[in-house]
């Protein structure tokens, strides 16, 4: 042991030869970033989503005739609204939606599937910090992403309805709101998918919860008794979250800010969940 | 970090003390108790299933015990500022995401402990990844795969490496590369833990051996130990006149058998007295060879009864 005491300092004493610093938030958020970035995933869901929320509705807006008073079909939360400018700029949030809360759930189930866990968990044994760092970076991701898109869509929408009696500007009533509360929404929809990731831990069963509870979930309600259904309507996820970006407020919706604050209550409880099952259990 | 009484001079570095892990009714790990000391390899044996990795993720806080309790430099893992320098680990081969270069896992891994990018190069020119650093892990090898959890094991520059299986999948020159690795991070004062279910193997690595079976300790000792005390030592004697010399060979402790009859194997006496007594008496030998212990039999009796995964004997027969 003599011989070596020179290169190996005594114990106790940081190493000589490489600085090791204390695990922080910070550096957890730091190598986080570095996950994300260091995935194709990250790319090929974070661009699809600015394209499909830019594409469908730049095309929503030049495709427009003034015929039609309403969406007459489409997911929840497109369905069976008014139309104006904000609702065909944003006629691909559903479908974005779907991309952006994929990337949540494989940023987290994913690490399960490939066995990533455990070297995450291994550098990070407090583990909460992974799950508060991953749904940060996740959702600030979505959110600068979604409001380019939905800005962009906006936009270059306006100057298709260009003359039409639905066209709108930034400056109208609403519509600011409407376009941030979609890039929020959406960001809330990656921190969903992070949640469900994590409680889940498989990438499948992450993907087909997120989709049925933001899809399916407000169809197979309308099975429920009329007034069940028109008093929990509402408060189902997407619906809650929809009211967010909803140019005008409607009776059967909540307010903008009463329906986000719902919606960021669901991602908030699956998101305690994750955290209790990832505290809790064994990887 | 506090000096452990009867530890002889050095500090424990993992120490288990009734570690148990049940899954429902199963036994997984059964109150295992034992220390890996710095500035040795220790062997941590075991047939498959034994419960060596259970008890190793156990190490690393992954899998929490249901009883008992496992310490890595005085405190649980998680109770450390900088895990990684306290105890780098290889689990299973590959817990990297497939997509990801080996810059990427490392860098990320590094980053959460403020290692510099320049150690992260450090390691993996030390694993030989160089070449293939910026390639996804994805398309690598199993072998190129053992090199890349290696090389994030030694990232926090730790006093205590635990490696599992790490031979697994590596081709002769990664073995002989392993090998002279442990024992200079254990020259370098270093605690290493290796698991094996190769005894042999092992034996020509580690300086201290903890078997187990069916998450049982089964022999907690010296490799030099347990040679001598499982390896009988038998010698092969060949000559032509086999049958008197086992009547000169005969006495108390010793054991004298044949296949042959110019073969003998003779346990209880070495090569050296055996010489002694076929010169003595004029008996020509043409062969006299000291097997040694065979490592693998001795690891294999020890283990037979503890067996988690036993074939059937190829003539059908049950095994007991």
């Amino acid at each position: 042991m003599s011989a070596i005491a020179i290169e190996r300092p005594q114990e106790g004493a940081a190493s000589g030869r490489t600085a090791v610093k204390p695990v922080r938030f910070g550096r957890v958020l730091l190598s986080e970033t570095t996950k994300f970035r260091t995935i194709r995933s990250t790319w090929i869901c974070l661009s699809l989503g600015l394209v499909l929320l830019g594409l469908f509705g730049s095309i929503g807006a030049f495709t427009y005739d003034g015929g039609g008073a309403a969406v007459t079909d489409g997911p929840p939360g497109i369905a069976g609204r008014p139309l104006d400018a904000v609702s065909l700029a944003l006629m691909g949030l559903s479908f974005a939606s779907l991309v952006v809360g994929v990337f949540g759930v494989l940023s987290t189930a994913g690490e399960y599937s490939t066995g990533t866990i455990r070297s995450t968990l291994a550098a990070v044994p407090k583990r909460l910090p992974v799950l508060w760092a991953k749904a940060i970076l996740a959702g600030a991701a979505v959110f600068v992403v979604a409001a380019v898109g939905a800005f962009a869509a906006f936009l270059i929408g306006s100057v298709g309805l260009d003359g039409e009696a639905i066209a709108l500007s930034l400056k109208d009533d609403g519509v600011l709101r409407a376009l941030l509360g979609a890039a929020l929404y959406l960001a809330l929809v990656a921190v969903f998918g992070v949640a469900l990731g994590a409680l889940l831990r498989s990438p499948a069963g992450g993907i087909a919860a997120l989709v049925s509870i933001l899809l399916i979930l407000p169809g197979l309600a309308m099975l429920l008794p009329d007034s069940w259904y028109d008093t929990l309507n509402p408060y189902f996820p997407s619906n809650a979250g929809g009211a967010a970006y909803a140019l005008t407020e409607t009776s059967d919706r909540l307010s903008p800010g009463a329906g986000i604050a719902v919606f960021a209550g669901w991602v908030a409880l699956t998101l305690a969940a994750a955290a209790f099952r990832l505290k809790k259990t064994d990887v | 970090m506090p000096s452990r009484p009867g530890g002889d001079g050095g500090t424990a570095m993992i120490e288990a003390r009734e570690l148990t892990k049940r899954y429902g009714d199963k036994t997984v790990v059964d109150r295992l108790s034992f220390t890996v000391k710095p500035g040795e390899v220790t062997g941590f044996l075991g047939p498959n299933g034994a419960g060596k990795s259970t008890t190793m993720r156990m190490v690393l806080g992954l899998d929490a015990p249901t009883a008992g309790s496992v310490t890595v430099n005085g405190k649980a893992y998680d109770r450390h500022a900088a895990p990684m320098h306290e105890i780098g680990a290889l689990l299973e081969a590959k817990s990297v995401h497939p997509g990801r270069s080996a810059v990427g896992h490392l860098t990320a891994l590094a980053q959460t402990h403020g290692i510099s990018r320049k150690r992260v190069d450090e390691v993996i020119d030390l694993a030989g990844l160089h070449s293939v650093a910026n390639k996804r892990v994805g398309a690598f090898s199993l072998g190129m795969g053992q090199r890349l959890g290696i090389a994030a094991a030694l990232l926090g520059d730790p006093e205590v490496v635990m490696l599992d299986e790490p031979v697994n999948g590596l081709d002769p020159e990664g073995v002989l590369w392993i090998r002279n690795l442990l024992a200079q991070l254990a020259a370098e004062g270093r605690a290493v833990l290796l698991s094996s279910h190769l005894m042999s193997e092992t034996a020509q690595i580690a300086d201290h051996l903890v078997i187990i079976g069916r998450g049982r300790l089964l022999a907690d000792t010296t490799v030099e130990a347990f040679v001598r005390e499982t390896g009988t030592g038998a010698v092969r004697v060949a000559a032509d006149e086999a049958a008197r010399l086992r009547e000169l060979l005969a006495g108390p402790d010793v054991t004298v058998s044949g296949s042959t009859d110019t073969e003998l194997l003779v346990t209880g006496l070495g090569a050296r007295e055996i010489g002694r007594v076929a010169l003595r008496h004029g008996v020509a030998l043409h062969e006299l060879t000291p097997l040694g212990a065979s490592l693998e039999a001795a690891f294999m009796d020890l283990t037979t009864d503890e067996l988690e995964y036993r074939s059937a004997p190829a003539d059908g027969r049950s095994a007991r």
